[in-house]
């Protein structure tokens, strides 16, 4: 059996943070625990983690925060 | 064992995932949004964009008409013809708009208290009368451009500025009303299902007739503070996800455990003349006895 090793798929999160009101929704909705709260915006913690769910970006009321897959 | 044929066979390249692109459809330099951190009009107002741009309809064409309060706030933002109108008047001037151009998709954005309490009656009339429109209730239970007053849909017990000790008021079901005035498509969605919502806004926006949309959405700003709610996640929780349930689930459980929950999806569907319509052929068969 030939072992096909799955491709990572990689992710880039684009933040705006003069849009960002840090209402926590996509922290508290992300899956893999990916965002974080600092100071007045969110920021990334592990993009690692990410699935590209984008989950973050339709809950996000502010239009401030959007997925890109590379 | 697999073949050297189908090992070397490259896997089939996914799709790459690219995000909704909203910036055609808002005004620019419009943003940020009034609503408060939380608030669930931004998430409404996304679901709603995308349905627009499904239904591959030219912004031109679309007109957005709405009353006073923190929903009636959202044609300030957006790309279309847009006309933002006195408190609870919206359907009255939609009526207008809709008449003198049967052409265009009018949309009217209003909220709980604007569509049920002082434009009740508009409301009422516009679902008798069949005019295509297609009408958003954004439903956060309370007047959150005022402070957070007792609105006609806040839920009995609930505390706000003028029921300190908790509403007495039996409250509005939008969509039973809606559908017992008349209206032939109505629905409900929340904002926690931006996906579900997304398309009963699609199919709402395609009906040809009145169709009414009730949104719950949450105000983590009055109605949450006063309710303890702990964050606008746990409103999204409790009010959207635990407090509905979809008319598929709802068939499988006992009157006992639908008590206190609201239905989602498409509650009624149904077909009948269209007004502008009739109007048009009154005009046309009037002008021909001359």
């Amino acid at each position: 059996m030939a072992v096909v090793e799955k491709e990572k798929r990689i992710f880039r999160i684009e933040i705006d943070p003069r849009l960002c009101k840090a209402c926590v929704i996509c922290v508290d909705f992300c899956p893999t625990d990916v965002l974080m709260i600092n100071g007045n915006t969110v920021a990334v913690k592990n993009l690692d983690a990410c699935n590209g769910c984008q989950l973050c970006d339709n809950r996000c009321p502010d239009f401030a925060i959007q997925v890109f897959e590379e | 064992m697999s073949t050297p044929a189908e090992e070397a066979k490259p896997l089939a390249k996914k799709k790459k995932k690219v995000p909704f692109d909203y910036s055609p459809y808002i005004r620019g330099g419009k943003l940020p949004h009034i609503w408060c951190p939380g608030c669930g009009h931004g998430i409404v107002l996304k679901s709603l964009l995308r349905a627009v741009h499904a239904s591959g309809t030219s912004q031109n064409d679309v007109a957005m008409v709405s009353g006073i309060g923190c929903s009636s706030r959202t044609p300030g933002y957006v790309d279309f013809n847009t006309l933002h109108t006195l408190h609870g008047r919206a359907i009255t001037y939609a009526t207008g708009l809709k008449m003198a151009n049967p052409k265009l998709k009018v949309l009217v954005i209003t909220g709980d208290g604007d569509a049920l309490a002082i434009g009740g009656n508009h409301f009422i009339h516009a679902c008798r009368r069949n005019l295509d429109l297609t009408i958003l209730v954004y439903n956060n239970f309370t007047y959150g451009m005022t402070s957070g007053q007792t609105s006609p849909t806040t839920t009995q017990g609930k505390i706000s500025t003028t029921g300190r000790h908790g509403n007495i008021d039996p409250p509005f079901d939008t969509c039973t009303l809606a559908k017992a005035a008349g209206a032939t498509y109505v629905a409900r969605g929340t904002a926690y299902h931006f996906q579900e919502l997304e398309k009963i806004i699609f199919d709402a926006f395609m009906h040809k007739g009145t169709s009414v949309v009730d949104i719950i959405d949450a105000c983590p700003t009055y109605y949450g503070k006063y309710n303890k709610y702990a964050s606008a996640t746990d409103m999204m929780e409790q009010l959207e996800k635990d407090g509905t349930v979809s008319v598929k689930q709802a068939e499988k459980l006992t009157p006992e455990e639908l008590e206190g929950k609201l239905l989602r999806g498409v509650l009624h569907r149904s077909e009948r003349p269209e007004y502008s319509e009739e109007y048009g052929k009154l005009v046309t068969s009037l002008q021909s006895k001359k």
